[in-house]
């Protein structure tokens, strides 16, 4: 272990928020900048016969204003899906509609003003009239006969079907179980909820013909790349991206939105500089949304508790369009972990991709994973009840052995490492897990609702290898640059592809790049989010940095200390493998001779001189690595919950919450710890609060934050986080990526837990959030009025 | 989130608040700006122009005043949360003002905004019905009083004229009362929220009274049930029984996503009973 790698180095990126330096696309300003707003569509599904835009264009301040037709003349492509799988319909993505509008939200027309109010104003005073179409909002509704089609050239509203696992094994194993259990839930919508709202801003320079676009993206480079070659057609070469301090993505920055083509459109048709910047509502009804799905599944067992076989059918509703990577996350990262930490022959499972009269779905913190977890761990504990079994010991029965690894599951992953008994062992000690029990039976014989809840989950994070992501319908490659550029002082940038709207990558890449270089810390600066100062990259999501990002940057420092390690040869006079480049100091000495030896700024320096260089080396001291994974990495978590139901208000009090995860070896613990915590209230959100539903008519019902509830910290107890450490074997680094694990089974461990609370009640399910009144009427509905 | 245009006036006196009130069509008036601002830049209200009664000096003291404590119209919430004068006399105004949204908005929000506002979801009305408060108001006609249970007419509507001012609030203290709420995961408003008031005469309850808001489009006074735990003991049973009797008070309770008008109803019987146990508790 070296100086920094495994420590919790403070943060460096903290001074600059926590004082309100940061640097948000809305601090983006200039003196002759006019302000973008958009006018958005009420109705989810209507045919516009009339647009007036006359009075809005000749309000004072108001610069221009613009409908989709203009986009459409004036050069602007439609929004790309970036991964496609076999067959898929893609329905026409206009970045403004010119005739029909498919979603609440949908953009109508675009206005530039002097200032944000008098462009709000403008935009009110656009005439549009709308004639209403009929409208479809469910996942499974969409593929009704005779359901209204939001695409008429798009059959059924299906955009695609997917299938994976061996069939003929599932069904061998429902023809030969001794018990199976069935389970129908709803995955619900959930609403992304970034602190930052979306962003956009952009600069022509019309001498140049160079176009700077900054945006709240997680991965500036592709959307570099989507603005060129599909949207707005500005060469790579004369296009900037920069993607400055971002507050806040978890997924829902990932996409090539319609915004960041509309505002450097203007810029260059106005010549001016301009800037749109979401209100919340924008934000709540055009952010691509998480989950969605509509799921039918059973699990076949032996008497004796083994686990034998999964079967799944899933609706997974993507909205009105496909999202840039909506096809991905109800495919190959949610059916391919339907296996989760058991030993399953038989798991086979399909979805259908459906349409309907709302905002797009796409990535949204764990992405399909805890789609795939809360499905799978509802029907252990489903088939612990049907056993007579305790729900950990049926886990541990049927966890894949730690001498099992690399593991292949039925569904296409190669799992890397893991020791999910010692995970479940670690986790039950930590929360006392008989004590529970015992206090649980104690709580019963009280009256009390009180239920214990427990999980253990797989991730697959650190997407992807480029050639796997290829076979399963992505348009690019899941590698990652790095760029270590030591300067004559001896003082390091680094580059990275990846993007921090969050995370703390200045802290925890340079905690790497200090231990392999052997320099200090504070001498490593960590460069992010610009295609200008960036070699290329392809961002952060996937819980992907560290083990993609950073390794990347290992190959790059490896490189240098290769060079270093010459050039000190050369100047030491010895042969290069009598001398040896120190890691704790950056020194390179002669072997066994510490004192004689150069210092790295020394040899950093000897490097742009130039004077004294080995026979033929080049100067300078600059290398950039392109890392692609030979794997995905698999972090693995056990989570154990304790709850008690108010027996007459049906609230749910978090009592306990213990998290035991195994996130491979970890560099900052604090950072991760964090990461943890965060993620487990975002996955209690989806358990508790979180509503996001549309009305039949296509209506936002949770259009604001009156409405939708994102998790408060009243609303857990303090989150006891520990982890277990197995390494993943292929990348240089042994990290596994910890920016999802939490979210993953925070949901399902509290359903699991407030199930078991009101077991006694007879009640067996309940569609997530599990809110007071859902409760109350579940209850009513086993026969326990109250 | 940008208001449409909008004159602005900064009232020195109440007299010149109501001035600018019948002078200006579609005037406003602002103190806290908790309730009215959020609406604006939602356009959901687009005023002319705002009337600014914030620094109106004061309007903002709260003191007790024999048997009942008159407080200021720009009294913050988290000014009554806080005043001895209320802690002391009427406990249960203090927990009502210290449950409304958080602290931000105590902060800021002030008592006759909230009253004038009249939110269905509002904390403030239950109380004010419980324990017979009275709403001092100034307009173009001179100053008048109105019972809070004249005050509250439907939704979002209150028996203001367009041009009155809220000066004050006297309510009368109460040692046996108590607030409680269940809260909406997202507004902080109450979904219901249930103010209980008991005096007790000798063993048994002498008077009761519980405001209801949340419920319906306006606070209501649940009457049969306070008039069934009156005359004897508060004991579990009878407070139960009079619990029971809480939906008398409203006919179509209101939904929405959260809660539906029938889980409300069923809240409001839960929160009753609890509320009277605690008030009772309280009476001693």
């Amino acid at each position: 272990m070296g100086r920094y790698v495994g420590t919790s180095v403070k943060r460096v990126e903290d001074p600059r928020f926590i004082q309100g330096k940061g640097r948000y696309v809305a601090n983006i300003q200039f003196p002759d900048m006019v302000y973008v707003a958009i006018k958005r569509s009420p109705e989810a599904h209507a045919r516009i016969t009339r647009i007036d835009t006359s009075a809005a264009a000749a309000m004072d301040g108001v610069v221009a204003v613009f409908t989709g037709q203009d986009f459409k003349d004036g050069g602007c492509g439609s929004l790309p899906c970036g991964w496609l799988v076999p067959d898929t319909k893609v329905p026409d993505r206009p970045i403004v509609v010119t005739d029909r509008v498919c979603h609440v939200g949908d953009s109508v027309a675009v206005v530039a003003a002097r200032t944000p109010y008098i462009a709000a104003d403008a935009v009110e005073a656009i005439e549009v009239d709308y004639e209403p179409l009929p409208t479809v909002v469910d996942a499974r509704g969409a593929m009704d006969e005779g359901a209204p089609l939001v695409h008429a050239e798009i059959e059924d509203n299906v955009s695609y079907h997917w299938a994976l696992g061996d069939q003929e094994a599932c069904d061998k194993a429902f023809a030969e179980a001794d018990e199976v259990v069935e389970v129908e839930l709803v995955n619900q919508r959930l609403i992304p909820t970034a602190m930052e709202p979306r962003a956009a801003a952009a600069q022509w320079d019309a001498a140049s013909e160079e176009m700077t676009v900054w945006t709240t993206s997680q991965n500036p480079h592709p959307i570099r790349l989507l603005l060129s070659a599909f949207t707005l057609g500005i060469p790579e070469s004369k296009l900037r991206v920069i993607s400055p301090d971002v507050g806040g993505g978890f997924g829902s920055k990932i996409f090539h939105y319609p915004e960041e083509v509309i505002v450097p459109w203007v810029a260059r048709e106005v010549g001016r500089p301009a800037r749109w910047v979401a209100t919340r509502t924008e934000s709540q009804m055009t952010d691509s949304q998480g989950r969605d799905h509509v799921t039918v599944a059973k699990l076949a067992m032996t008497s004796d508790g083994a686990f034998t076989g999964l079967d799944v059918e899933t609706w997974a509703n993507q909205g009105a369009y496909l999202s840039t990577f909506a096809p991905l996350i109800p495919t190959a990262l949610y059916i391919t972990l339907l296996s989760g930490n058991y030993k399953m022959p038989g798991v086979f499972g399909k979805v259908h991709g459906t349409l309907t009269n709302t905002v797009p779905v796409d990535a949204y913190r764990g992405a399909g994973r805890p789609e795939a977890a809360y499905l799978v761990e509802r029907l252990v504990d489903l088939a612990a009840t049907r056993l007579g079994r305790d729900p950990l010991d049926l886990r541990r029965q049927n966890a894949i052995p730690k001498e099992d690894f690399p593991y292949q599951t039925p569904v296409a992953f190669l799992y890397d490492s893991g020791d999910y008994d010692r995970l479940m062992t670690t986790a039950a000690d930590r929360a006392d897990y008989a004590g529970m029990r015992q206090a649980q039976a104690e709580a019963r014989a009280e009256g009390k609702l009180r239920g214990v809840g427990v999980v253990c989950c797989i991730e697959a994070s650190g997407p992807a290898p480029s050639a796997v992501a290829g076979s399963l319908g992505s348009a690019v490659g899941f590698w990652e640059s790095g760029e270590v550029r030591v300067h004559p002082t001896g003082q390091v940038s680094v580059f990275t592809g990846s993007h921090a709207h969050g995370q703390g990558h200045e802290t925890t890449l340079a905690q790497v790049v200090a231990d392999e270089l052997g320099v200090p810390i504070e001498s490593v600066e960590v460069v992010h989010g610009d295609t200008g100062r960036v070699n290329f990259g392809m961002g952060t999501y996937g819980s992907r940095s560290a083990c993609v990002g950073g390794s990347a940057l290992v190959r790059s420092a490896e490189k240098v200390r290769a060079k270093v390690l010459r050039i000190g040869a050369h100047l030491l006079e010895a042969a290069e493998e009598d001398v040896v480049y120190d890691r704790d100091t950056g020194r390179v000495h002669v072997k066994g001779s510490p004192d004689s030896g150069k210092d790295f700024g020394e040899l950093a320096f000897a490097a742009y001189t130039a004077h004294n260089l080995p026979e033929g080396m080049e100067p300078g001291l600059d290398f950039v690595s392109f890392y692609d994974p030979a794997n995905f990495t698999f972090p693995a978590s056990s989570h154990i919950c304790e709850v008690e139901v108010c027996s007459d208000t049906w609230e749910v009090r978090i009592l306990r919450y213990v998290a035991v995860d195994d996130v491979g070896k970890v560099i900052n613990p604090m950072i991760v710890e964090g990461q943890l915590q965060g993620g487990i209230v975002q996955g209690v959100g989806q358990a508790l609060t979180e509503i996001g539903a549309y009305s039949d008519d296509g209506q936002l019902l949770s259009g604001t934050l009156l409405e939708y509830a994102v998790p408060r910290a009243d609303l857990l107890p303090g989150i006891e986080v520990d982890r277990i450490e197995t390494p993943s074997p292929h990348n240089p680094l042994g990290v596994k990526g910890a920016g999802e694990m939490g979210t993953i089974a925070a949901t399902p461990v509290v359903a699991n837990a407030v199930l078991d609370a009101l077991a006694p009640l007879g009640v067996t399910h309940i569609e997530l959030p599990l809110t007071p009144e859902r409760i109350w009427r579940a209850v009513q509905a086993a026969g326990n009025g109250a | 989130m940008f208001p449409s245009q909008f004159d602005y006036h900064r009232a020195a006196s109440v007299a010149e608040a109501v001035e600018l009130l019948s002078s200006l069509p579609d005037a406003k008036l602002v103190a806290g700006g908790h309730s009215l601002i959020p609406a604006m830049k939602l356009r959901a209200a687009q005023p002319s122009a705002l009337v600014d009664i914030g620094r109106i000096p004061g309007l903002s003291d709260v003191s007790r005043d024999g048997d009942s404590l008159v407080i200021g119209a720009l009294a913050t919430h988290a000014a009554v949360a806080d005043s001895a004068a209320v802690r002391g006399g009427c406990p249960m105004l203090a927990e009502t003002a210290a449950a409304i949204g958080d602290i931000q908005v105590r902060n800021r929000g002030t008592i006759g905004g909230s009253l004038a506002h009249a939110d269905p979801g509002a904390d403030y009305p239950a109380a004010m019905l419980a324990l017979g408060a009275e709403v001092t108001a100034v307009g173009a006609g001179g100053e008048r009083t109105i019972a809070a249970s004249d005050f509250f007419v439907d939704i979002l509507t209150t028996a203001l004229a367009d041009n009155e001012v809220i000066t004050s609030v006297r309510v009368p203290c109460a040692a046996g009362g108590a607030y409680l709420k269940h809260r909406h995961p997202a507004s902080s408003y109450a979904v219901v929220g249930v103010a209980a008031c008991v005096g007790m005469d000798g063993g048994n309850v002498g008077s009761c009274a519980i405001g209801i808001n949340g419920v319906t489009g306006k606070a209501v006074l649940a009457d049969a049930a306070a008039a069934a735990l009156c005359g004897g003991p508060a004991d579990a049973d009878r407070i139960a029984a009079a619990a029971a009797r809480v939906g008398d008070a409203f006919d179509e309770p209101l939904g929405d996503l959260y809660a539906s008008g029938e889980f409300r109803a069923h809240l409001a019987g839960v929160y009753t009973k609890r509320a009277l146990a605690l008030a009772a508790e309280r009476a001693g």
